[in-house]
């Protein structure tokens, strides 16, 4: 089975970007522009990783994690934070609330793609 | 029935009386169970100032001239109500400085001066003869009056009137007698005559009863009340005409009287006595301030009764109107009321005389006597052993002089005029110690020079206007003095001094006297200095209250007087028993054995200096002290030295207490600005923060698609086309960022380069549609333009003024209606402002959201999708610039829906026309 994906920005050319290059890399993928349509997605289907940004409207991207973390139905998510804010603290508290990884913009698209591969396994 | 033995007998009975009680109140002073420790008392003696001037001038003025009377109790009275603090002051330095006199007062503030004593002293006692003088007429008027009962004659002065010969005369030698009793039974004028003021304080409880009674039997028995008696007054034509308003005596007169009076109540020596010398409490003071004024009203309440009844009563005219108060109840045939009215007014004359010959004599003795026999070296005084004998016997002496000067004025001019007349020259006389009195408590400054000078020109002013021409009007001068002038110069009239004229008499001379008086004390206060004693005493006086206790004088003494010494000299003048214990007192409260004590040091030589001062007078109890002290009274430049360490020692702890105020003001204002520094690096970190984030957005789109590009080489045209699109915009955008942050930035430190002209807006607004026109077609925008055919010039940047015009064209183009987008430009001017509006019809702007949207970063609401398109600065720059142009910019609802941005900016007025913009 196809591993899912949700990519989170309010950015939509940034949401482009990765979108082509996960789905490139393999994976199946959904968008979401804002905290909450986030939270929707993932009950509506629960991927296996998010690309998660901190800067997002609505619920920011803290918010969502604490969310995802504290449904134990949701204990297999894998969550990679991105943000635009390059300080340690940013970092820090992103993997205090439980992101698996955390991704400062602008990035490497290789080392985007190879993050995701680390937590899902590479795929042919 | 009255005849002349029983009315001789009562009078006589009635001194008995007062002095039973004086003596009582002496004895029980000695035994330590004072009679008159109480404020009651003390109010009570305070109302000598009613002399037989009220009792039965009062009522004579009244029935010549209406309710100005009044005027004379309306001043002390504001002077005890509203004034205490002056008396308050007096007393206190007073009792520290143990004055015993008026003379001694300002002799002793103005560096314990014996010339300055004198002065007062002289102007003193021939400024209270006329008063005097008055109750001489008084009482001998009465007495005669009394004499022929039951008919009414008005008795002359210089014919004899009874069996005695001359009644004024033998009045006058009698209380001339009975005040040496009283007052100079032994030598201790700071002492308090505590049976005197008992006496005094009987006297007045008897004037007010006596009067009282009067009034209350004009007015009830001989009238229906006061109703029935001012309903009949009013039928009278001579009253009626006393109360028509051009008959009321000038308001000057009302002011001057009442000045005057304010003036009398502290500056006559027998106020200045009772109220002040012979004060035991300064407790009492808070009572009295309301009891006397209440005296005062209780006392006046049946002045007007017994007058219109008097004229309606004696409608001829041969009655005197001052002899009111004791002919009515003779034509009445009211015996005993008589005699009642007539031993009132006895009681108001005598408590008058005894208290101001004794204040006076007291004066004359210290201030004027001693110092002169003490400079006279020949009579080797210093070393006469008993000085006391002496002393009472000067003042026995001043005592019948100044009655016996009392009774030569009266027989002078005593016919000529009404009581209030005469006594208004003695007031004028007193008021003339007020300014040095009130200078010297309030105000450092004033010198000795200044006050000599000041009270010298008043007493020569007020002799020259108000008692020498009553001289000349009685016949003794010639009358020409008055009516031409002196040497016939017509600017020198006594009553119209300088060409003045207008003016009552005393109005006159109250105005010219206080005039030269306050003039000179001010005037050659300002030009002359103070010797080193004169300092120290105004400092003592003016802040009486701040001072411990009394230490400023023994610093003026550097003492190396033996006890024995000092002894010696205070037992001659003030006897060996008082000097015995006070000095046991004195040793007692410091704790010093009187026996070992061998060398007095300056404290004990101030102590003696003051013990003597209550006696002789400051002024020559420093001399004679003086005398005793061996190595020299303390040096001018010695003084001066402690006065100037002790005012640096103040310079210092107040320059000390500045600098703790300004180092914890200035505390205060660095923590201030530290609190606002981390507000602003706290505000710098986030803008550093949200800078970061915004320029790393469009990078990271940039950077992705840039590697996308790189890494996919076999890509479709289509979609290599749109991601190259994409780097462009977002290269774009990012461009955009910059140039906006540096412009912000610029503007924020002041250092952006404006190009400030002359603007046509209209032009300007044409040329920001036709930048933004490619926008609006691409999104299919329908656009409203409505400006008017001419648009008032403003000056600005055209440059900026065109960004900020195009700024929100975009941004209403960005948030208008998705599928009917409408944007409307209109602009407007008045003749001082110019408003450009841009409207859309979008979602619009929230409430909460229109003061914070004009900040840096802080965007509209958040739609999905837009973002590219706005930096979050916009707005903020937008403000910038409209605030720089010295305009403002806010947003509203449009009048449909969607947001109102408009801006304002001031016009240039019109006046040449401009030069084209740039």
């Amino acid at each position: 089975m196809t591993q899912s994906v949700l990519v989170v920005d309010d950015e939509p050319n940034i949401v482009l970007s990765l979108e082509f290059l996960i789905e490139q890399a393999g994976y199946e993928v959904r968008v979401a522009y804002d905290g909450e349509a986030a939270l929707k997605a993932i009950e509506d289907y629960t991927p296996d990783l998010v690309l998660l940004d901190v800067m997002i409207p609505k619920l920011d991207g803290y918010d969502v994690c604490r969310r995802i973390r504290a449904n134990p139905d949701w204990n297999g998510v894998r969550i990679i934070m991105l943000t635009a804010k390059g300080r340690d603290v940013e970092r820090e508290k992103g993997i205090a609330l439980g992101a698996d990884d955390y991704i400062t913009k602008p990035f490497s698209t290789r080392d985007v793609v190879d993050r995701v591969n680390r937590f899902l396994g590479p795929r042919a | 029935m009255l005849d002349g033995l029983l009315i001789l007998f009562a009078s006589f009975a009635y001194l008995c009386l007062l002095f039973a009680i004086a003596y009582y109140g002496d004895k029980r002073a000695d035994e330590g169970r004072s009679l008159i420790n109480n404020p009651y008392v003390y109010a009570l003696s305070i109302a000598v100032y009613c002399t037989s001037w009220t009792f039965y001038g009062s009522v004579g003025r009244a029935a010549s001239s209406g309710i100005d009377f009044l005027a004379i109790y309306i001043g002390p009275t504001l002077t005890f109500i509203l004034w205490w603090v002056l008396l308050a002051k007096i007393i206190r330095i007073s009792k520290a400085h143990r004055i015993t006199s008026i003379a001694d007062f300002i002799a002793s503030r103005y560096g314990k001066s014996t010339l300055m004593g004198g002065l007062v002293t002289v102007i003193a006692v021939v400024g209270i003869m006329p008063y005097i003088s008055l109750q001489l007429k008084a009482v001998s008027t009465s007495f005669g009056l009394l004499l022929r009962y039951p008919e009414i004659v008005m008795p002359h002065a210089h014919e004899p009137t009874s069996f005695l010969g001359d009644t004024s005369l033998v009045l006058a030698l009698g209380l001339a007698a009975f005040a040496i009793l009283f007052g100079t039974r032994h030598i201790d004028a700071s002492e308090h005559h505590e049976g005197l003021v008992a006496a005094v304080a009987f006297e007045s409880i008897i004037k007010l009863v006596a009067f009282l009674a009067v009034g209350v039997f004009v007015t009830f028995a001989l009238y229906d009340g006061f109703g029935d008696l001012f309903a009949r007054a009013a039928q009278h034509p001579d009253i009626t005409q006393l109360f028509t308003a051009g008959n009321m005596g000038s308001y000057g007169q009302w002011v001057t009287l009442t000045i005057l009076s304010m003036a009398a109540i502290v500056c006559l020596p027998r106020q200045f006595q009772v109220t002040v010398v012979e004060n035991v409490n300064e407790g009492h003071l808070r009572k009295a301030v309301w009891l006397f004024p209440l005296y005062l009203l209780a006392i006046n309440i049946f002045v007007l009764p017994i007058a219109f009844a008097g004229i309606m009563h004696f409608p001829s005219g041969e009655v005197h109107a001052d002899t009111f108060v004791l002919t009515i109840p003779m034509a009445e045939r009211q015996e005993a009321l008589a005699l009642l009215a007539y031993i009132g007014g006895l009681s108001a004359a005598t408590a008058m005389v005894i208290f101001a010959t004794i204040a006076l004599s007291t004066m004359v003795c210290n201030d004027l006597v001693m110092p002169v026999l003490l400079r006279l070296t020949w009579l080797r005084l210093t070393e006469r052993g008993d000085l006391t004998r002496l002393l009472l016997a000067i003042r026995r002496g001043s005592i019948v002089l100044v009655i016996l000067l009392g009774y030569t004025y009266y027989s002078f001019i005593g016919e000529s005029y009404a009581l209030v007349t005469i006594g208004l020259v003695s007031f004028a006389a007193a008021a003339q110690f007020a300014p040095a009195i009130i200078g010297g408590i309030f105000w450092k400054g004033a010198t000795h020079s200044g006050a000599l000078t000041g009270l010298s020109l008043g007493f020569l002013l007020w002799a020259y206007t108000l008692l020498l021409p009553s001289f000349a009007r009685s016949g003794w001068l010639p009358i020409s003095f008055v009516e031409e002038g002196l040497f016939g110069l017509a600017s020198l009239k006594p009553y119209a001094l300088f060409g003045l004229e207008g003016l009552d008499h005393l109005s006159h001379s109250f105005f010219w006297s206080m005039l030269f008086n306050i003039g000179g004390l001010i005037g050659v206060s300002l030009l002359t200095g103070q010797s080193a004693i004169e300092r120290v005493q105004a400092s003592l006086f003016v802040d009486v209250f701040r001072h411990s206790s009394d230490q400023g004088g023994s610093r003026l003494w550097r003492g190396t007087a033996t006890v024995a010494d000092l002894r010696g000299l205070l037992v001659r003048f003030i006897g060996q028993g008082r000097t015995d214990r006070a000095f046991a007192d004195y040793a007692h409260e410091r704790g010093l054995d009187l026996a070992q004590l061998k060398e007095a040091d300056a404290d004990l030589v101030s102590f003696a200096e003051r013990l003597m001062a209550g006696t002789i007078g400051a002024a020559s109890a420093r001399v004679m002290v003086g005398s005793v002290v061996k190595g020299e009274v303390v040096g001018i430049d010695e003084v001066m030295k402690i006065l100037d360490e002790t005012s640096q020692v103040i310079e210092y702890s107040h320059q000390l207490e500045q600098k703790s105020r300004e180092l914890e003001r200035a505390s205060a204002e660095l923590r201030a600005a530290n609190e606002r520094l981390q507000e602003l690096d706290r505000l710098k970190d986030d803008f550093l923060t949200i800078v970061s984030h915004e320029l790393r957005t469009p990078l990271t789109s940039i950077r992705s698609f840039s590697e996308i590009l790189q890494d996919n080489e076999d890509l479709g045209q289509a979609e290599r086309r749109k991601f190259l699109d994409i780097i462009i915009k977002e290269s774009e955008r990012l461009t955009r960022l910059i140039g906006q942050i540096l412009d912000l930035a610029k503007m924020e430190a002041g250092r952006m380069d404006w190009r400030m002209t002359d603007v046509d807006p209209k032009t300007v607004i044409d040329d920001a549609l036709a930048a933004t026109s490619g926008l609006m077609t691409e999104r299919g925008i329908r656009l409203d333009v409505e400006l008017p055919k001419h648009l008032p010039r403003i000056h600005a940047d055209r440059d900026r003024l065109m960004q900020v015009i195009v700024n929100l064209i975009s941004n209403a183009v960005h948030f208008c209606d998705d599928r009917a987008g409408r944007v409307q430009v209109a602009a407007a001017a008045d003749h001082s402002e110019l408003r450009i509006q841009v409207v859309d019809n979008g979602p619009g702007v929230p409430r909460s959201l229109r003061s914070t949207i004009f900040e840096k970063f802080r965007q509209g609401p958040d739609i999905a999708g837009a973002k590219p398109e706005g930096t979050g600065l916009g707005l903020s720059i937008c403000r910038q610039i409209v605030e720089h142009f010295g305009g403002r910019i806010w947003v509203d609802d449009a009048p449909e829906s969607g947001a109102r941005f408009t801006f304002s900016l001031p016009c240039v007025p019109a006046r040449a026309p401009a030069t084209a913009a740039s």
